[in-house]
């Protein structure tokens, strides 16, 4: 939402002052412009503001990452901000371990404004977390444990706790 | 590059088409959708792109970009927004009409109509911006997404409202466009879309995000339920209407306890703890609280129970501290004697004696097996080499010599013990031992000493083993550990040490020595029960009638499964040997070690300290008990499970329950009818509390408490779909209901209240106090029984549990230490200088006074107006805390988006 984009926006090193609206049920994010209409989305003002700040390479640098980044973004957008149910929450866990079992970032190897994004949008599911789910899907908390502690990112959320040692180890 | 789409599946539209238009050369592969998926995260029917570096695409939309990418094509704002706007408008919409006409037969007309104010929306971007394209004057991926969206939905332009004239005439170039035409045709065959079709119907039909239902109950975690049986029910529903009659009287033994023929005897030792140490929460959930937990279920269970524990007290550990403070060793033992004891009484351990180790009976019994094991040969005499420091004028017990380990070069390795490999060692064959009190280095002098012959004792101690094992309830790890020893091979272990504060050696030539720790101190458990009564050979000369059962941790294990029980076996004096071995792993302290020397971690002493109910501690060391692997005592996993599980699980609704019976009967519990789904509870109940015995009766301590917790899910929906507050407003059938409803449910708080008393002792009373639960009702029978017939009174009913404050929790965090607790909170950047910590603690505890007032004025339905005020106040008091803390006041975070 709104809140997210002042973060980024912090984090970009964007001069404050930027003013957001939402737009519908779902609180959609605008951003009014100079000119024109102004944008509506969160993936598109994000998108938007990094190039702003010209930090292009959070959107990728090859035509490659640039379509995986979009499709983070998108995935972040339809299904996390989608999802509702408990059910919803632990596919997106699950889906998420697998991608991230041999990847750093989202994105592969280069940290994106996916790795922002999805973060911001799991912080309150991470914060719910048992210690045991945290380690069930242990991929997720290693990439989130390390974008929270990216300089700049976590600002005022609160830290996620990740327990070093493992303690379900017959977990299956 | 390789594209997999699935023939029929809408989303290959719009990737054929953009493949198409951006001319990429894709290798296309046509995939059956029921195969494996070329990533996990690409369900079948939905089109994924394999790159030629591995790197899978699952989103069409971002396929569609990489082929316009990889032309060139740049991404601008306002494709952008496209691309976001169709994934999180367009689609759920389409897909929704889509399966409505395929699925449901809807007639196209219907369907488009649903997407109105989408098809609006394209339109007035189309004539505001007067622009043929979506993004501008040309053809961009904005076009082909959009596009591959509505054509399965539309098929062709004249579907569209006749008013939409800008969006009519772009959809019919696109449509009419070459790589859109191509795809269509390839795509959406008939006997494609059939297929499709089949597929959809299959699948639970696509539902807009804002149209979906929100649910609060916590899911079942088991999805496959135990179907119950005719019997199951109707023995269920016998045993119930029995009543109090069936349930039989507690017993309660005659003071002192003994053993009683025809009864099940059971004694119960939990380890001595070395007396000179405050206990941390791992020691207590090792040992006295497990074996407590234990010994009130066996009440329970009407079996007649002795549970005794004490301080072990001699050695040199004790000498060096009265050194230290100043006083006589007796002295120590008295004073840390009765910090132990006023521990354990806060923490409501029942021992029926607990004593210690430095008594005259101690003397008697252990000279006594000494005299025993001497007469019987299995004594042997042989020559030591001591490590004496000269400087310190002693020889040096094992813990005061430090070297390198013989086996491992392990550098810090102790005198009896190296803790990198674990194997013990004799401390003279340590490697450049060092005196840990003055690092001067000892040196080797021979001395005479006695030793239990363990080798001699092997046949007997395997034979009885074999027999305990097979009979009894050893934890895995205890006969892990037991078995390794004896397959190491035994050899003899000295029983003598050169010191003063001991059980004195009753042998010429050696008088001026005592008995070592080791042999000593586990025949503690004798002499400490011989203080509790004189006739305490009834208990311990009984294997016959007596069942013994030793709880601890892991390390000691070797000293109670093999050296004990062969002193016991030399001596042959008819000695009740254990049957039951419950060993723990061990706990952890958030992500380290407790740690008295570094103030890390919370030690006995200090839980009461923190305000938290010992009822809760108990119930949280329980619910993590190391069972079978180690665990962790995290502060923020306490606070997550005492909100849950205790607070909106198990006491939200055992108040329930009692509520409705207050403020609807009149506090009498009315009449019950059950009807079928009434006596299926019953049934799914009486499942939950067999379960509960047979893991209680394996010691599976912190198992059996999930069938407390699964039973008051069961309660909380049970009352949850009956809705009895609504049905109390009825009419006559509907009153009736909500009685039979009200009655099940207080029924069930009472068993809980019974079920729980092992784990939380004050809890259980205070259900007990407030439901009148008559006292010859606290039995555990194995099956669910009515104990508040229609008629009942119940007494006051008030909520159980408190709510822990994320605030308190940090604030008790930040005080018990811990590696997290420093980068939690990294040094503000506000000008606030951390304030004193008296002023912290005062403004915690202010926090918590006035958050459960607040919860209180809530619960009573106070008047908005004052619960505003006192909001208005904590609020403050919280923002206060922060300041004092050093932090600036947070801003919970995007709440929205959670489900209420």
């Amino acid at each position: 939402g709104v809140e997210e984009l002042a973060l980024l926006a912090k984090l970009l090193g964007l001069p404050r002052g930027i003013k957001y609206g939402v737009q519908g049920e779902r609180k959609v994010p605008v951003l009014q412009t100079n000119n024109g209409p102004g944008l509506t989305g969160l993936m598109t003002i994000a998108a938007h503001l990094v190039k702003q700040a010209k930090k292009d390479q959070l959107l990728g640098i090859t035509a490659e990452e640039k379509a995986v980044v979009q499709q983070w973004l998108e995935y972040r957008v339809t299904r996390v901000d989608g999802g509702t149910s408990k059910e919803d929450t632990t596919t997106i866990l699950k889906d998420l371990n697998i991608h991230l079992e041999d990847k750093v970032y989202l994105a592969g190897n280069i940290f994106t404004l996916a790795d922002i994004l999805m973060y911001y949008g799991l912080h309150h599911v991470m914060v719910d977390l048992t210690v045991q789910e945290k380690e069930k899907y242990l991929n997720v908390s290693r990439w989130f444990n390390h974008i929270q502690h990216y300089p700049g990112v976590r600002q005022h959320l609160s830290n996620v706790i990740f327990i070093k040692n493992r303690l379900y180890t017959n977990a299956h | 590059m390789r594209l997999r789409v699935a023939p029929g599946g809408p989303a290959a539209l719009k990737v054929l088409a953009a493949a198409g238009a951006a001319a990429a050369p894709v290798r296309l592969v046509w995939g059956d959708p029921l195969e494996r998926p070329l990533a996990s995260l690409s369900p079948p029917w939905v089109p994924a792109l394999e790159l030629d570096s591995g790197t899978v695409l699952f989103s069409p939309n971002a396929i569609c970009q990489f082929f316009f990418l990889a032309r060139g094509e740049e991404p601008t704002d306002l494709t952008n927004q496209w691309l976001e706007w169709e994934a999180t408008e367009l689609q759920p919409a389409a897909s929704a009409a889509l399966y409505a006409q395929l699925v449901h037969g809807k007639k196209g007309q219907e369907t488009v109509e649903a997407l109105g104010q989408l098809l609006d929306h394209i339109e007035q971007n189309l004539t505001r911006r007067g622009t043929a394209y979506l993004a501008g004057d040309t053809k961009s991926v904005a076009d082909v997404v959009v596009w591959g969206a509505l054509f399965p939905v539309l098929q062709d332009e004249t579907s569209l409202p006749s008013e939409l004239q800008a969006l009519r005439t772009w959809f019919q170039s696109m449509t009419l466009s070459e790589a859109c035409r191509k795809a269509a045709d390839s795509v959406l065959m008939p006997k494609a879309l059939l297929e499709f079709k089949s597929y959809l119907q299959k699948h639970p039909p696509p539902c807009l995000a804002t149209e979906k239902a929100t649910s609060n109950e916590p899911e079942e975690e088991d999805g496959s339920e135990h179907a119950l049986t005719e019997e199951e029910i109707t023995a269920a529903v016998d045993a119930w209407a029995r009543g109090v009659a069936a349930l039989p009287k507690p017993w309660r033994p005659q003071k002192p306890v003994l053993p009683v023929e025809g009864m099940r005897n059971v004694l119960i030792t939990s380890a001595l703890p070395y007396v000179n140490n405050v206990p941390h929460l791992g020691n207590i959930i090792g040992c006295v609280l497990s074996a407590d937990t234990f010994a009130r279920y066996c009440r329970l269970r009407n079996w007649n129970t002795l549970y005794v524990c004490g301080t072990d007290e001699y050695g040199t550990a004790t000498e060096t501290k009265a050194m230290e403070e100043g006083l006589t060793p007796q002295e120590i033992c008295n004073k840390y004697n009765a910090i132990h004891a006023e521990i354990y009484r806060w923490f409501d351990i029942s021992f029926d004696y607990f004593g210690r180790t430095t008594t005259s009976h101690q003397t008697t019994i252990a000279q006594d097996i000494f005299q025993r094991l001497l007469a019987r040969g299995f004594l042997l005499q042989d020559t030591v080499e001591q490590l004496r420091c000269e400087d310190c004028q002693r020889f040096l017990a094992d813990r005061f010599v430090e070297g390198i380990c013989p086996f491992c070069n392990y550098e810090e390795a102790r005198g009896d013990q190296c803790d990198k490999c674990g194997k013990l060692i004799n401390a003279v064959e340590l490697k450049n031992p060092q005196c840990k009190l003055c690092r001067g280095i000892p040196v080797v002098k021979t001395t005479q000493h006695l030793f239990l012959d363990l080798p001699k004792l092997e046949e007997r101690l395997e034979a009885w083993l074999e027999q305990s094992f097979a009979t009894g309830d050893w934890t895995a790890n205890a006969r892990y550990i037991t078995r390794s020893w004896i397959r190491d091979g035994l050899k003899p272990r000295c029983i003598t040490r050169d010191l003063k504060w001991g059980t004195p050696v009753p042998l010429d030539g050696f008088r001026d020595k005592v008995f070592y720790v080791w042999f000593d101190a586990p025949i503690g458990y004798l002499s400490i029960t011989a203080n509790y009564t004189d006739q305490w050979e009834r208990w311990w000369k009984n294997p016959q009638q007596v069942e013994l059962y030793n709880f601890m941790a892991k390390d000691n294990v070797p000293f109670h499964s093999v050296i004990f029980p062969s002193s016991l076996l030399g001596a042959d004096d008819n000695y009740t040997l254990v049957n039951h071995l419950i060993a723990t792993e061990y706990l952890n302290y958030e992500d380290g070690k407790f740690s008295k020397s570094r103030g890390v971690g919370v030690f006995g002493d200090m839980a009461k300290d923190t305000g938290i109910p010992a009822d809760i501690w108990r119930f949280y060391l329980l619910y993590l008990r190391p069972e079978g692997q180690d665990s962790a005592f995290s502060w923020s996993d306490l606070m997550l499970k005492n909100n849950s599980e205790l607070l909106n699980n198990l006491g939200n609704f055992i108040n329930r329950a009692g509520m409705f019976v207050c403020k609807f009967f009149g506090g009498t519990v009315p009449n019950m009818v059950l009807t079928l789904d009434d006596k299926r509870l019953l049934a799914r109940v009486t499942l939950e509390l067999r379960q509960y015995h047979q893991l209680l009766e394996k010691v599976r301590i912190r198992d059996a408490l999930r069938c407390i917790l699964s039973i008051s899910r069961h309660g909380n929906q049970y009352i949850q779909v009956n809705e009895p507050w609504k049905r109390i407003k009825g009419d006559e059938k509907d009153r009736q209901r909500a009685g039979t409803v009200t009655g099940v449910a207080v029924n069930m708080a009472s068993m809980l209240a019974v079920m729980l008393q092992p784990y939380m002792p004050s809890v259980s009373l205070a259900i007990q106090e407030q439901l009148r639960i008559p006292p010859d009702c606290f039995i555990l029978s194995h099956n669910f029984t009515c104990t508040l017939p229609a008629g009942h009174c119940v007494g006051t009913v008030s909520p159980l549990f408190q709510k822990l404050e994320n605030d308190q929790v940090e604030a008790l965090r930040k005080r018990f230490g811990g590696g997290q607790a420093k980068q939690t909170h990294p040094a503000p950047a506000t000008l606030m200088a951390p304030g004193d910590p008296q002023l912290i603690q005062e403004l915690t505890e202010k926090v918590a006074k006035q958050g459960n007032y607040v919860r209180q004025l809530k619960a009573n339905k106070a008047e908005k107006a004052q619960v505003d005020t006192e909001v208005a106040t904590l609020l403050e008091l919280k923002k206060q805390l922060l300041l004092a803390e050093g932090k600036s006041p947070e801003v919970p975070l995007f709440k929205g988006k959670r489900k209420k």
